[in-house]
This record gives C-alpha cells, sequence and structure tokens, in this order.
C-alpha cells in the first residue's frame, strides 16, 4: 500500500516538476510544451479517427513483420535443431550475426524496397527473427536426453516423440523467443518509420515535430508509448498463458 | 545415446563453408540477374573498401561515429552506474525510482528521437545524447540487479564485526557488483549501438548516417555495402570486447 502512495507521489512530483517547468520563463514551449495541452489533445486522439489510417499502416507492418519473422524463425530452427551436428554448425552463425545491429541493413532495404511499407517490414522480419530463431534452436536441441531415451524405448514414433515431448519441453522457450521477437519487431518498425517512411505512427511523430508542433507530437509519443506498454503486456500475458496451455 | 557417426568436418569448418558458399550465391546471383543499381556482388563491395578508405572525408566520418558511440557508451555506464547504486542500495528509493526508471525504459524510444533533434541539433551531441538515453537504462537495471543479488547475510556480517561504509561498499558490494556491472556493460553497449546508429540514420550531416543516405540516393551499392560492412565491424568489435570482458570478470563470481 505504502509502496503505491510512494510511486503515485513520484509520478505527481514529475508532472508538477513539468508544469512549473514550461511556466513563462521556463523551458521554451517548443522543447517541452506544457502538460495540460498535450494531455488535451491526447485525450483528441482517443476519441476522433485522425490517428486510425497511420495506426493502420504501422500495426500491418508489424503483424506482416512478425508473422513472417515467426514463421520463417520457428521452420529454420526445427530443421537445424533436428540434428546436433546443425545445431553446432548454424547456432554460433546465427548468435554472431544477431550481434550485428541490425538497422545498419535499414539504408539497404530502402534501396532495396523503397519508402513504404516493404523497407519496414523487412527491417522488422529481420530483427524479430533472430530471437525465435535461436530461442527455438535452443528450446528444441537441449530437451533432456533422458526423455527422448525414455520415449523411445516405450516405443514413441517420431510424430508422437515431437508432439508429447519434444514441444511441451521446448515451448517455454519458443514462447519467449515469440515474445521478443514481436516486442522488437514493433519498436524496430517505429524506428524505421522516424528514419524514412511515407507513412505510420513513427512518421506521424517526425512530421509533427519537423511542424514544429510540439504539444500534438507529445500526444502521439504518449500514444505510441502507450501502445507499446499494452502490447508489452499482452505478450507477456499470452506467454504465461500458452505456457500454462501446454502442460 | 543415439549420436549419428562423427561427421568427417568440424563444425567450425562447415560453418566457414556455409558461409562461403552464400557469398557466392550472392556473387553469381548478383553479378548474372540482379539490377546492379540495386544490388552488388560481394567482390565489388570488397572492392569498394579501397575507396572508402582512401576518401578522408568519409574516413572522418566512420571516426565522428566511433567517438559518438564511445562517449555515450562511457556516459552511460558512469551516469547508469551510480544511478543504478544510489537507488538499489536504499530501499525508499528503489520503491519510489525504479518504477519510473523502467517505464521510460519501456519508451519505444525511437519515437523521442526528433525530440532530440530539437533539443541538441543535428550534430553529435544529438546522436551521443540519444546513445546515452538507450544505454543508460540497461545500466542502471542490471546495476539495481546486482545490489539486489547481494546476500544479506554477508552484509550482516560485516557490520557486525564492525565494518565502516566504506570497507563495506569495497570488500562487498562491488566485489559482488563486477559480474552485473560487466552484463549491464555488454547490454548498455548493444543499446548504445543501436541509439547512435539510429539517430546517424535519421539526420546527420557529417556522421555515416550522411554518406549511406548519398550511398543509397545515388544508387551507388558498392559503396552502400562496403560502408555498412565497415560499420558492422565496428560494432561487432565493440560487442565482442564487451562480451570478453564479462565472461573474463564474471569467473569472479565463481568463488
Amino acid at each position: 500500500m505504502s509502496k503505491r502512495l510512494v510511486q503515485l507521489g513520484v509520478l505527481i512530483a514529475i508532472l508538477v516538476a513539468w508544469y512549473v517547468a514550461t511556466l513563462p520563463g521556463g523551458v521554451h514551449p517548443l522543447l517541452l510544451p506544457p502538460p495540460i495541452p498535450v494531455f488535451r489533445n491526447f485525450g483528441v486522439l482517443l476519441t476522433t479517427s485522425s490517428i486510425w489510417p497511420d495506426l493502420f499502416v504501422t500495426v500491418r507492418e508489424w503483424v506482416t513483420a512478425f508473422c513472417l519473422a515467426s514463421t520463417a524463425g520457428c521452420l529454420i530452427g526445427y530443421l537445424v535443431s533436428r540434428s546436433g551436428y546443425a545445431v553446432r554448425v548454424f547456432d554460433p552463425l546465427f548468435a554472431g550475426l544477431y550481434s550485428v545491429p541490425a538497422i545498419l541493413l535499414f539504408p539497404l532495404y530502402l534501396l532495396f524496397f523503397g519508402l513504404g511499407a516493404g523497407s519496414k517490414i523487412a527491417i522488422g522480419t529481420t530483427i524479430a527473427f533472430f530471437p525465435v530463431v535461436l530461442n527455438t534452436i535452443a528450446g528444441l536441441s537441449y530437451v533432456d536426453k533422458a526423455y527422448i531415451t525414455a520415449a523411445k524405448s516405450m516405443g514413441a514414433n517420431s510424430a508422437q516423440l515431437f508432439w508429447s515431448v519434444m514441444m511441451p519441453a521446448a515451448f517455454p522457450v519458443i514462447l519467449t523467443g515469440l515474445r521478443l521477437g514481436c516486442i522488437v519487431a514493433f519498436l524496430s518498425i517505429l524506428g524505421g518509420e522516424t528514419i524514412s517512411s511515407l507513412a505510420g505512427l513513427g512518421h506521424r511523430i517526425v512530421s509533427l515535430a519537423e511542424n514544429m508542433e510540439t504539444s500534438q507530437m507529445f500526444a502521439n509519443i504518449l500514444f505510441a508509448v502507450a501502445m507499446a506498454i499494452i502490447i508489452n503486456g499482452l505478450v507477456s500475458f499470452a506467454e504465461a498463458r500458452g505456457r500454462r496451455g501446454f502442460q | 545415446m543415439s549420436e549419428r557417426r562423427g561427421p568427417l568436418l568440424s563444425p567450425g569448418i562447415t560453418r566457414l563453408l556455409v558461409i562461403i558458399g552464400l557469398l557466392v550465391l550472392w556473387e553469381v546471383s548478383a553479378r548474372f540477374y540482379a539490377d546492379p543499381l540495386f544490388l552488388c556482388p560481394p567482390s565489388q563491395a570488397v572492392m569498394a573498401l579501397k575507396h572508402i578508405f582512401s576518401e578522408p572525408k568519409i574516413v572522418k566520418a566512420i571516426e565522428i561515429t566511433v567517438y559518438e558511440m564511445v562517449t555515450a557508451f562511457l556516459v552511460s555506464v558512469a551516469f547508469g552506474m551510480t544511478v543504478g547504486l544510489a537507488i538499489g542500495l536504499h530501499g525508499f528509493t528503489k520503491q519510489a525510482i525504479l518504477p519510473v526508471v523502467l517505464l521510460l525504459y519501456a519508451i519505444p524510444q525511437a519515437t523521442i528521437l526528433p525530440l532530440f533533434v530539437l533539443s541538441f541539433g543535428i550534430g553529435p551531441a544529438a546522436k551521443i545524447a540519444f546513445g546515452i538515453s538507450h544505454g543508460i537504462f540497461p545500466v542502471i537495471v542490471t546495476t539495481v540487479a546486482g545490489v539486489q543479488n547481494l546476500r544479506a547475510p554477508l552484509l550482516t556480517a560485516a557490520k557486525s564485526m564492525g565494518a565502516s561504509r566504506f570497507q563495506v561498499f569495497t570488500s562487498i558490494i562491488f566485489p559482488h557488483m563486477i559480474p552485473s556491472f560487466f552484463t549491464g556493460m555488454r547490454l548498455g553497449m548493444t543499446a548504445v549501438l543501436l541509439g547512435v546508429l539510429l539517430a546517424e540514420l535519421y539526420v546527420s550531416t557529417a556522421g555515416i548516417g550522411f554518406y549511406t543516405r548519398l550511398f543509397a540516393e545515388s544508387f551507388s551499392p558498392p559503396d552502400l555495402f562496403a560502408l555498412i560492412a565497415v560499420l558492422a565491424a565496428i560494432a561487432v568489435t565493440l560487442n565482442e570486447g564487451c562480451r570478453t570482458m564479462e565472461r573474463r570478470f564474471s569467473r569472479w563470481h565463481a568463488m
């Protein structure tokens, strides 16, 4: 209880500091707009449909990228994990590629796929692919050998082995990969839209910034932040549910 | 164990062959099938490296970018450690401030990139600031977690044997912090690289972002590929440096 109070107090202190900082003579409103218009604009965003076209673009890019990345990641991860030798060959390869900041590829993707949705889907897919594939390999290839031996000696065929032994053991790890992929796909698509794009949430924020409409821009940032937090909560919830569902 | 008969090649060599195979595939497809305005064979990209390094402006741009990365990283680590210790060592601040830090960490930072440009201009300052805003949070969070893992009996024992605050810090807290310190450094480095590169690609007048845009818009893929390869090499070197340090120093903990 007192914990919540302290947190609420800090939150209120931040809001008050924000308000005081933007009083006349404080921070220039172009750099930090006063809180009241920001929240008014945020209210307008929530109640009108002006943001929907951009939101739709971003969500479509995100869903496409995540579907591509999770399909490719799970499939390739599954194929690699079928042989221990392939795991030893490919796992370090993927892990090594993962340590290259994939955002570097964005200029190339702009060249290949243009300014529209294609380049964002490509960057989102690339970035989300690695957590999915690495976790799929990790999940499927580190199943306790004793379970496999036991199932085989009891006469399980390969389908039974996969669905009743491998999947229940590997599923939580794969789910973690999917959750990470889902989140990084969203973040990298926002990043791509910020760098250069024709439509979408990131594009909207940048164009508001370039028009110096900072209170509108803050409202949109607030929207994106709220969205990221909700997505985070939803996928964590889905992960927890999925984990229980498979036991 | 149903281990199949050992393959002839060690995994490392097969991996190398896979990489070579992919490069050959790329070379052949780019040379014979692709539009040279968009894709170039890797051999041309390697040749373009010479062009990149002979152009003093591009070398300067790479230097500026590395400088931005290193500065942002050092500031993130120094401030992140200090803030993390300040937050983690007291129950009250941990309750009050840590949720705020986690909330800030959850912000999709790319959306606030224009704010950094508004405040810090289009020069290196904005890139460094954006890099710090990416790098500082993982450092803070791992530092707080490191303090949290401190075993209470050790602290009680030290205090009951009359250790001063300073002694507690140097003999107990600090040695215990080392593994999480290096983990924080590694995560911070990854984040700083992302932040600096994002800011560079968004707007840049002298750094590499300017040149990636120039090469993309003038349709010269060999230069673009070569520049990206150089940056990737720098990023991997910095990342691996942190990772090696982490591996080296986390052995400490096993005592």
